[in-house]
């Protein structure tokens, strides 16, 4: 008896659209979000990621009514994230329906933001996001930064220093994406993820760069990961979330079948 | 009508609990042909008015107990308890104990003989592996007492928990299903009209959605 490894189908969604690019580019239309949902949850997801990646008024809007319409038919957990800056972002999607949120850009712009929503909400619902991106060189020992902008604008801020300081102020899970694998295919960054894993007491999600049901075993096993988190994978069909999950108890992963 | 209350004392998010506890009703709406009402509230009278009683929570157990104290929830819950099936969740089934550990010491409403500890900072499982805290995740329930909450679902079934402190009951009778995570937990208690979870059958998919239909159509008895 122990507590099962999760896996969570992420849906990047733009206007109402499910996506995916590869390292953020070349977008690919994947499908209704609600549809992919019910789905994905009739095959035994664990959780469910919603990343909005919209970025006019109007279509963030569009994003309220879909997680609303997510949520009055799947009954797992749900954590939408995506544009979540102020109280205000995360009260309305909280009362659409969303179990959690996920913080990136406005942690890193006023990491005190952290520490009010999860004052407010409590820390079950706070997920800080971190996009990490490794800058130590060649025989250099391993450090990561954090990135914000899909990538693009580095912050000089040290990833483990990060995640320790978000823990501190109350995150209660990270979702940590290597920006180096992020659509690739080639595997997680193992020893991002260990080394983020062992520097705080609270859940990691592994995420980026998952090709094969081999990189969600190496996520768990030598990631120390405690959940991990796919999109493509699974949207286009390549492999079930049901297969993964039969994939991984078959490697000795305690998982929910 | 099979009217619902679920009380709302303004700490965290009822909707999950209402929307899944509406979903289980209308299908049991098309089996039985009786629907199912659920308001999403703090007015006493509406509460007494109801069938049963849903008293969830999240978040932080002092800021609970101040809105509990500040609402007079507590005595609206003894009430309901008395009278008609009340089913507690998560910081619910904790603001059921005595005292909890969390935010330096907090008295709860003592309903239930036991209190809420503290996983604590190294917490590990019995081979020495660390465990991470909050416990997040899925489960497994053992079910150490029969209970008509219990029909329909598996022995050992799966179900969504987050929380950093669980309950220790001190009357072990009480205790309906059993969870191990470093320790073992009370996952349900069970006493007369009152059932309570520590994980959240709302998010529980099909075992959670199951023990919530049993609880729609629970009389209160223990047999």
């Amino acid at each position: 008896m122990a507590l099962a490894k999760r896996i969570i189908p992420c849906l990047d969604c733009e206007n109402g659209r499910v996506v995916k690019g590869v390292k953020f580019l070349n977008i690919r239309d994947a499908g209704d979000p609600v549809e992919i949902s019910k789905r994905y949850c009739d095959a035994g997801a664990d959780e469910i990621t919603f990343l909005d990646i919209t970025a006019s008024h109007e279509g963030r809007e569009t994003t309220v009514d879909t997680v609303r319409a997510i949520a009055s038919q799947v009954f797992i957990p749900l954590t939408v994230g995506g544009g979540i800056r102020t109280l205000e972002d995360i009260r309305t999607m909280l009362n659409a329906g969303a179990d959690k949120v996920s913080i990136n850009t406005a942690a890193v712009t006023n990491p005190e933001f952290v520490r009010q929503a999860a004052q407010r909400f409590g820390s079950q619902c706070i997920v800080v996001a971190i996009d990490a991106k490794k800058v130590s060189g060649l025989g250099e020992i391993d450090r990561w930064e954090i990135f914000t902008h899909g990538g693009r604008n580095a912050t000089g801020i040290d990833v483990i220093e990060w995640v320790v300081r978000m823990v501190k102020y109350g995150a209660g899970e990270i979702l940590l994406t290597s920006m180096d694998r992020d659509g690739t295919k080639i595997g997680f960054d193992l020893a991002l993820n260990k080394a983020v894993s062992q520097a705080v007491q609270v859940p990691i999600i592994a995420s980026g760069g998952v090709g094969n049901l081999q990189h969600l075993v190496d996520g768990v096993v030598e990631g120390e990961a405690d959940a991990v988190l796919a999109a493509s994978i699974f949207h286009f069909g390549e492999f079930s979330v049901d297969e993964a999950k039969k994939y991984m108890a078959s490697q000795g992963i305690e998982v929910r079948l | 009508m099979n009217k619902v209350a679920v009380i709302d004392y303004g700490m965290g998010n009822l909707h999950s609990v209402a929307k899944a506890v509406e979903h289980v009703g209308r299908e049991l709406e098309i089996s039985t042909g009786e629907v199912t009402d659920v308001s999403v509230t703090a007015d006493a009278n509406i509460i007494a008015a109801a069938d049963r009683v849903i008293f969830p929570g999240v978040g932080a157990i002092r800021d609970c107990m101040a809105e509990i104290n500040r609402l007079n929830i507590g005595q609206i819950v003894e009430d309901a308890i008395k009278s008609k099936p009340v089913l507690a969740i998560c910081v619910g089934m904790q603001a059921l104990m005595q005292h909890s550990e969390e935010n330096d010491g907090v008295k709860c409403l003592g309903f239930i003989e036991g209190d809420v500890r503290y996983f604590g900072d190294d917490h590990m499982d019995k081979n020495g592996h660390r465990l991470k805290v909050p416990h997040m995740g899925w489960n497994q329930v053992k079910q150490t007492a029969p209970h008509p909450l219990w029909k329909d679902i598996p022995d050992n079934s799966r179900f969504y928990f987050v929380h950093s402190y669980y309950v220790h009951a001190a009357g072990r009778k009480k205790v309906t299903g059993v969870t191990n995570y470093g320790v073992d937990l009370a996952a349900t208690i069970s006493d007369n009209k009152l059932f309570a979870t520590q994980f959240h059958p709302e998010k529980s998919q099909t075992a959670g959605l199951t023990l919530l239909k049993n609880f729609l159509q629970w009389d209160g008895s223990t047999e």
